[in-house]
């Protein structure tokens, strides 16, 4: 029998992570949607990264970032006794950072996608920007926002470098399913690595295809 | 191109904004209800300031109370109709003031649905009701009817000048359509390439251009066809193809594809009436 912890710890992983995201991802998608800003580019550039970057890069920084020898590491190590290298915490916040562009950037381009009138008309009858974010924008991109909680999840799932390089692999505490497979190949269980990755591929098939049986139902609604 | 203008409009006045398209006429509503900030400038009603450059004054949307219908409806699309007029109220306990509008734009039927199942008069009328629900002192009207067929277009009208009269709205209407300026405008401002041409009533400001004992018609030359002594022109006016017989020395100057105007005398000109 394989151990079910890996597929435990990734499924919170990615429930966490995709719930931060929910919450970091709106304000910043948002704010990217109507702003002109002048350091916008380099703002857009810095959340769509984590698409081209090498995992291990990150990994590689924040692992460095995270450690108690260096800033901030050191900071949140004093103030808070949270060390964030090979914890779970320490992958939350990495999986937050590694799929950001995942959850953002659907939502900015819903949020683009919008006629400027309907805010405008909201303006014009007297609500306020928070208002017209809550109870217009956000109930009118509602696939964009399912499909970026629903890739963020996925791609939190699926993440291997950076839980690899932050995580260092600790059974029961950092050791994520993407992970334990990678173990057990190197350790010649192959019927065990097929079992998790089996599961993984089911999981994650699952999730998309909900998702674009889902869309593809409001679209057609919306349409007629 | 900068716009420059200034103007003064009466409480209650009906005023419409004509002119071609990139003159700046919807520029200037969108600057009244607070969407566009003017480089330089001052707007102001009865005692208060709304924008003032100078003085780095400026009233945000929100608070100024104006209504405004949008050309493309702007009807939110995830609230029933009932829904889209309720969300313009300040507070729930003034429900009393969606029903008035309900009344007064005959919606009763279509509280329930959702803008997507509207057709474009009813989702215009809807537009128009959701914008006075909150009583507003001021009503701007973005080209709100071009989209619409002539026989919805003359009822919207109605309905526009129903609520004019009724809540006593100053209304600044923007449009391209001559007929309608004539029904609807106790003014008229005429606006070229950011600045006012002409303003005073429809007959003041078209007399010159429209009014005559001719009519004139620019048209495009479509073929020109030689006989002995004459030419035959076949222009396109609108839709219409028009044959005119030209002389050989007025045929000279032209060819295909010149821009021309026919103009005839009207002296026993027949109307018939188009039944709808």
């Amino acid at each position: 029998m394989i151990d079910l912890r890996p597929l435990v710890l990734s499924l919170e992983l990615a429930f966490i992570t995709a719930l931060l995201l929910f919450i970091i991802g709106i304000p910043l998608a948002y704010w990217l949607s109507g702003s002109d800003f002048k350091l916008k580019p380099v703002i857009s550039a810095i959340v769509s990264m984590p698409l081209v970057l090498p995992p291990t890069v990150l990994g590689f920084y924040l692992l460095v970032a995270f450690s108690p020898l260096h800033f901030p590491g050191n900071l949140i190590n004093e103030l808070f006794n949270i060390r964030l290298v090979f914890s779970f915490e320490g992958l939350i916040i990495a999986s937050v950072i590694y799929s950001l562009p995942f959850m953002v950037n659907p939502i900015q381009s819903g949020l683009e996608s919008l006629p400027p009138t309907l805010k405008e008309a909201s303006y014009t009858l007297g609500k306020s920007k928070f208002q017209t974010l809550i109870k217009i924008l956000l109930p009118n991109i509602k696939p964009s926002l399912l499909t970026g909680i629903v890739l963020s999840f996925a791609h939190t799932i699926g993440e291997f470098g950076v839980v690899l390089m932050i995580g260092g692999n600790i059974p029961g505490k950092t050791r994520v399913a993407s992970l334990a497979i990678y173990d057990e190949v190197e350790s010649l269980n192959y019927h065990n690595a097929n079992i998790y990755a089996l599961i993984l591929f089911a999981i994650t098939f699952t999730i998309l295809l909900i998702v674009y049986i889902l869309n593809g139902r409001y679209l057609k609604l919306t349409k007629i | 191109m900068p716009l420059d203008i200034n103007i003064q409009i009466e409480e209650g006045e009906f005023i419409t904004i004509e002119g071609q398209s990139g003159a700046g006429k919807t520029t200037i509503l969108r600057m009244i209800a607070g969407l566009l900030k003017p480089e330089k400038g001052k707007i102001e009603v009865g005692n208060n300031t709304w924008v003032d450059t100078e003085s780095n004054c400026f009233l945000p949307s929100q608070k100024r109370g104006v209504g405004f219908v949008f050309q493309e409806y702007s009807l939110f699309p995830n609230m029933t109709i009932m829904k889209n007029l309720e969300y313009a109220l300040d507070s729930k306990k003034d429900i009393r003031q969606v029903e008035e509008v309900i009344n007064i734009m005959e919606l009763e039927a279509l509280k329930e649905r959702f803008p997507q199942m509207l057709s474009g008069g009813q989702k215009q009328r809807v537009a128009l009701a959701r914008a006075i629900v909150r009583k507003p002192k001021i009503l701007l009207l973005d080209e709100p009817l071009s989209a619409l067929d002539t026989r919805m277009r003359i009822k919207l009208q109605d309905y526009i000048l129903k609520v004019h009269r009724k809540l006593k709205l100053t209304t600044i209407l923007v449009s391209h359509d001559i007929p309608e300026i004539f029904k609807m405008s106790d003014r008229v401002i005429r606006l070229d390439k950011g600045k006012i041409t002409n303003t005073g009533n429809a007959t003041d400001v078209f007399q010159k251009n429209y009014i005559s004992g001719k009519f004139r018609f620019a048209g495009e030359v479509l073929k020109i066809e030689k006989d002995d002594v004459l030419s035959i022109v076949n222009v396109l006016i609108g839709n219409n193809i028009i044959k005119v017989i030209a002389s050989e020395n007025e045929v000279e100057s032209l060819s295909v594809g010149d821009k021309v105007m026919i103009v005839s005398k009207a002296f026993n000109p027949l109307i018939l009436k188009i039944n709808n």
